[in-house]
Parts: structure tokens; sequence; C-alpha cells
């Protein structure tokens, strides 16, 4: 893909989201949730960006925050070169035509009253004036799409299966034609052998309607074979971002080498050798100072404890914030 | 006895309006003493209700309708489907103990650490002092690697994260110590770097005790992972089950091999996916013949008609399969 300025659908610059901790009558805020932490990256048209990491690292709020569904507390999110922050309520609803979210758990996500032709024309109405044979027609194309029949819309979220749920839900994300698509999790919530079967509709979806995609998980197995680039998070802030083969093959943060190296193997015979960090991950109400992770690293020291790295190139489009990370 | 625990010709029934539902099927199991065992399948296959028949803590409508589940306890060897509630209640924790999936919901939020290894201590040893029963914690809490565990003890649970919650769980189910742990799903909850924490600690309690480990996953990475036998569980069924090394390496089940393939080829050369087509067949719709025919790539005639037995393939494992034997299930 050319570098070009245009090619760039969505940016993300110094996004920052932090949650008061309330307390008392008078909910006096005592304190603040570093849920996000001067993030940016960048997503091309056509692109899968994947953000990984543990739960609690903000990856989640990174993905509501981008589409305005958590207000961020500082940064900018363009979107096709247009400032997100500053628009109106009505103007990002506007908007979300075409950007859209896939949540991740299907049993919750769906209106247990609607069946599937009201799930799949909503979106429809509230976006677009459409007689009623174009509605209709519009909502079997997507149905197809997803490889279900016609004669399922008459039908409630109860009578179908967990991945059928999940087809319905992307049904429901895709039916404007958007060019921006957030997926928080989407197949966790799934059985292995129907993970591969909605990872594969994704993947089709992605290239047939061209689309850009942040992918949210905390399965390092999918979002390598889901996504172009990735970005690790941990507590907050992204500590190595790159083009996902080269990340797998090269990790060079001494968390995503731990992380990558924490999956278990399907090879008994080869028992990896796993690094096991130490400890838990720090309070986001209090972070650790200097490097976020520097309470559970190996290769911890004093620098690490007093500053916060920056993100630092260490190979073309291959980011990693780390002090240490010629040294290792 | 040879083995630690067998289950013989294990059923599960429930019930849905009047009818009788089939949930678990002539399942066979031998434990052997100081093994890890490993029991993986997608849900609704049968594998948590399994474990939950041996302890004896099936939710009503659920029952065992036939079978025996045979276990060589401290005193001698016992039939556990037929003790008595009181006789079932001090085998709990003392001779089997059990892990749940999910450690933020299995601890008393009202009581603190101290007050619920207390528990588990005073209900087996009401003998044992409070300075002993102190002491016996704090020591558990040493070998599952708690760091300060003075403070932990006086934690209570929402002040701790989930790998620390697993831990605890863990020295509580081995505070008495037990012959037999059940680990169901036990890192599922848990986020990877603390599953790796969590699979460690396991694998290291279980070379310094005499106890098997049932574990109970999804996961074919945990079973490669920490077990050295393994059974597959489809639809209420074993369909095959072998040494871990031979399982993984000399697969036979069709299902197993696609589940394996459904996993290994994330990452690997095609951007498609391999996928099992259709999806598990919940208890009540199983067919007459081979219960995984309808979704398996090569499925003949005969297994639409009769179900495979499950026949010895090669010294040790077993599969269902009549690509394997012809025999016909009786």
């Amino acid at each position: 893909m050319s570098e070009k300025k245009n090619d760039i659908l969505l940016d993300v610059r110094h996004l920052q989201v932090y949650f008061p901790i309330k307390r008392g009558l008078m909910k006096r805020v005592v304190g603040h949730v570093h849920a996000v932490e001067d993030v940016s990256f960048t997503v091309k048209r056509r692109e899968v960006f994947a953000l990984v990491g543990e739960s609690g690292c903000g990856k989640s709020t990174t993905g509501s925050a981008i589409l305005r569904l958590i207000e961020p507390t500082a940064g900018q999110v363009y979107f096709e070169g247009e400032n997100l922050s500053t628009l109106s309520e009505e103007q990002m609803r506007l908007k979300r035509r075409d950007m859209q979210f896939i949540f991740q758990n299907p049993y919750a996500s769906l209106n247990p009253r609607m069946n599937v032709w009201k799930l799949l024309s909503e979106p429809l109405k509230v976006h677009f004036d459409l007689p009623p044979q174009e509605l209709r027609s519009r909502v079997e194309e997507m149905l197809h799409l997803i490889g279900m029949t016609p004669d399922q819309l008459e039908r409630y979220p109860h009578q179908f299966s967990g991945g059928q749920k999940q087809r319905i839900s992307i049904a429901r994300a895709l039916i404007t034609h958007p060019s921006f698509v957030v997926a928080d999790e989407p197949v966790s919530a799934l059985d292995v052998s129907i993970q591969a079967q909605i990872l594969n509709l994704m993947m089709e979806l992605q290239q047939e309607m061209e689309l850009s995609l942040v992918f949210i998980s905390h399965d390092l197995n999918v979002v390598r074979h889901i996504s172009n680039s990735v970005g690790v998070m941990y507590l907050g802030s992204l500590m190595e971002t790159g083009d996902t083969e080269e990340v797998y093959r090269h990790p060079a943060h001494p968390y995503t080498q731990a992380l990558l190296s924490a999956v278990p193997s399907h090879d008994p015979t080869n028992k990896s050798k796993h690094i096991v960090l130490e400890g838990d991950v720090p309070n986001p109400a209090s972070p650790p100072s200097g490097c976020p992770f520097h309470t559970r690293c190996r290769y911890c020291t004093k620098v690490c404890e007093e500053k916060k790295p920056e993100l630092q190139e260490i190979a073309p489009h291959h980011f990693a914030a780390c002090h240490h990370v010629g040294e290792m | 006895m040879e083995n630690l625990l067998e289950i013989r010709d294990l059923k599960i029934t429930t019930l849905r309006g009047k009818n009788t539902v089939k949930l678990l099927d002539k399942v066979d199991l031998d434990i052997k003493k100081k093994c890890s065992f490993g029991i993986v399948g997608e849900s609704g296959c049968g594998k948590s209700i399994t474990a939950n028949a041996i302890l004896g803590l099936l939710p009503y409508p659920l029952q065992v309708s036939e079978g025996s589940i045979r276990y060589d306890s401290k005193d001698g060897e016992k039939e556990l489907l037929k003790l008595s509630k009181k006789e079932m209640r001090s085998a709990r924790g003392r001779e089997i103990s059990m892990i749940f999936q999910e450690p933020m919901t299995s601890l008393d939020p009202i009581f603190n650490v101290e007050m619920q290894m207390d528990e588990a201590l005073t209900f087996h040893h009401p003998q044992m002092s409070k300075s002993e029963k102190r002491e016996r914690s704090l020591e558990m809490l040493r070998r599952v690697n708690i760091p300060r565990p003075e403070q932990t003890l006086a934690s209570y649970p929402h002040q701790l994260s989930g790998g620390q919650l697993q831990r605890i769980m863990i020295a509580i189910a081995l505070i008495n110590d037990p012959r037999l742990l059940l680990a169901d799903e036990p890192t599922t909850a848990l986020d990877v770097t603390i599953q790796a924490q969590i699979l460690k600690l396991m694998n290291d309690l279980k070379e310094q005790n005499d106890t098997s480990i049932i574990m109970i996953t999804h996961d074919l990475g945990v079973i490669a992972e920490t077990c050295e036998e393994v059974a597959v569980f489809y639809a209420g069924q074993i369909v095959e089950q072998a040494n871990v090394i031979e399982l993984f390496g000399k697969t036979a089940h069709p299902y197993t091999l696609g589940l394996l393939r459904a996993v290994t080829s994330l990452g690997g050369e095609s951007r498609k996916l391999y996928t099992i087509p259709g999806i598990v067949p919940p208890g009540g719709q199983w067919s007459q013949g081979c219960r995984f025919a309808d979704r398996c790539e090569k499925c003949m005639e005969k297994c639409r008609q009769a179900m495979p037995a499950l026949t010895e393939a090669a010294p040790g494992h077993y599969c269902r399969c009549f690509l394997h034997s012809e025999e016909v299930e009786a």
C-alpha cells in the first residue's frame, strides 16, 4: 500500500480517557482511573488493525472512544480527515452510518423483543429514507451475505444459536454499508469450531465491502490470523505497534515477548518454555511511575521507574515503547 | 483397586417437560493414581456434568440414571453413587476437591480469606486449634505462591485479582490433602499471562503431592500443556481417548482432527480458516448413528445407520469411528 495521506481513513492522536472515581454524599472526585493514556495510531483504508491486550488494558475503551460511545478526556480522532471531537451529537449520530460497532456478546446485544426483520431494518430506517421494496431487498441481500435465508426473518434472537446471533449482529452493523467498523471481541463468547466460521465470514465481508476494521481481541492466535497490523496495549498505553507478522516474529517489547510466549502450544512434545510474568497488572487508578510495565519486567532498571518511554521506530513500521529495546 | 477412580456406564438424564432427555451416554473412565487426565470438548458435550456427577453435585432435574463411580478412598474402596448425603459431604474436600471456572464468583464476598480457609479446615478437622488452622492456611497460601500471605488472609475477595483468587481457590481445594482434584475450566476466565502462571502452579503441585487431576477444558492448548491422558467428548460420549502425545500426534477421530485443524490453521498459510460445518447437536436431538455424521467430511452410508463402538485403534488409543473399526455399539 502506498503511503499517500488520503490512504489513511482513521487517525487517532493522543487519545486519553479518564474515568472519575467519586466518593461520599457529594460525589466528590477523589481520583481517576487512567483507562487510556496517550494512544496514537492510524488505520488505512481496507486495513485490519488489531488492538490486543489483557483485560483492563483499555482496548475496549479505546474502541468505544473512537466512535464517541464514551467521550474521550483528551486527544483527537480524525475520520476521513474530519475531527470527530468537534462534531455535535446529532452530527456524530449521522457519522455512525459510516462507522459501526460489533459487540462482544451476541446474547446481550440483540434486543430479545425484536425479530430479525426489525433488528436488520432498524439501522436502515434510522439512516436512510427507503421505499419498502428497497428496504426489503437490502435486508435480504445482507441476510444472504451472512449465510441465512429470508424465512428466518420472523424469528427472534432466542431461537438462534450463539454463532447465528453473532452473524445477525454483524449484519446489523454492516447493513448501512459503513467504511469503518470497530469489532470488540466478536468471537470470544463462541465455541472453537463456531469461532472459525465467524472469522471466515468477517474476513470475506471485509474484502467484499472494502472495510477498515479495528479488531479488538485478547486472543493472540486470532489476531495474528485476521489483522494486517497490530497494537499491543498494557495498562492504557500502546507498548508496541507494527505489521502483524513482523511483531509476532520479532517482538521487541518485553511485554509482547511474555504475552506471545504465554499462549499454550498445541504440541505436547514441545511444552514451550514460557516467560511466566510475576504478579498482576497494576491498578489503573494508581498507575506506576515511569514505564507502566516496569513492576513486572525482567529488564527493569532505574530509568524505567522514572521516565515513561516513548514509542520509537526500531524497524520500518515497527514501533516499541521501551528504554532497553536495542539491548535485549 | 488399581485405579483411583473408575467410572462405568455413566448415564445422566434431565427432564424436559415430561420427557427424559439423555445428556451423557455410557461413559467409561479410568483415572490412574498420580495422573493428570484431560477432558476436552465444546459446550454442551457433557464434560462438566461428568465432574459434577462425581461429586454428587448435579442440580435438579439432572440425575444419574445408570452406572457406577468407584473411588479408592483413604479408608477403602467406595461406590460414590451409593453414598448418603452425609458421607458425600465428608468426602468432598477431604477425598475429592473441585475448582471452578469463575474464581470471582466462587468465593463468598462477605467473608475474608481466612474465614473461608478456616471453614474448610474446621469441617474436616473440628479438633484443630485456631493457631494450627492459621498456620496451615499460611502454609497453603505460600505453596500457591501468594505474595504477602498474612495480609492476604485478612483480605476480602473484591480486594484481590482474578489470578490471586484462583490461587486461593486452589489452596482451599488442596488444604485437606485430597487425592483427586477436579478442575472445571480453571483458567478460562483468566488472562493469558495469568493462565500461564496458574497452569505452571498446577503442574508443580501435581509433582509435589500425590494428587490426581481431572482437567476439564475446551482449550486443546491447556490439555497439551498439562495432561498425560486425554478423553475427547462429543454430544455426551467419548469419541477418542489416548495418551496426550499419541492423541495430538496420531489423531484418529475426524472430530478431534477437525478441532485441531480449526485451532492450528490460525496463523497458518491459508487466509481461509478450517471449519467444522454445522453445530453440536443438543441433547435430545441425537441421531441413531454416529452423532458426528452430519458434520463429518468422511461420513459414509453406515455412519447414519449404526453407532460405532469405542474400540482400541492402537495400544491404549481408543476411537469411536467406522474408519478404524467395523464394530457397532451394542
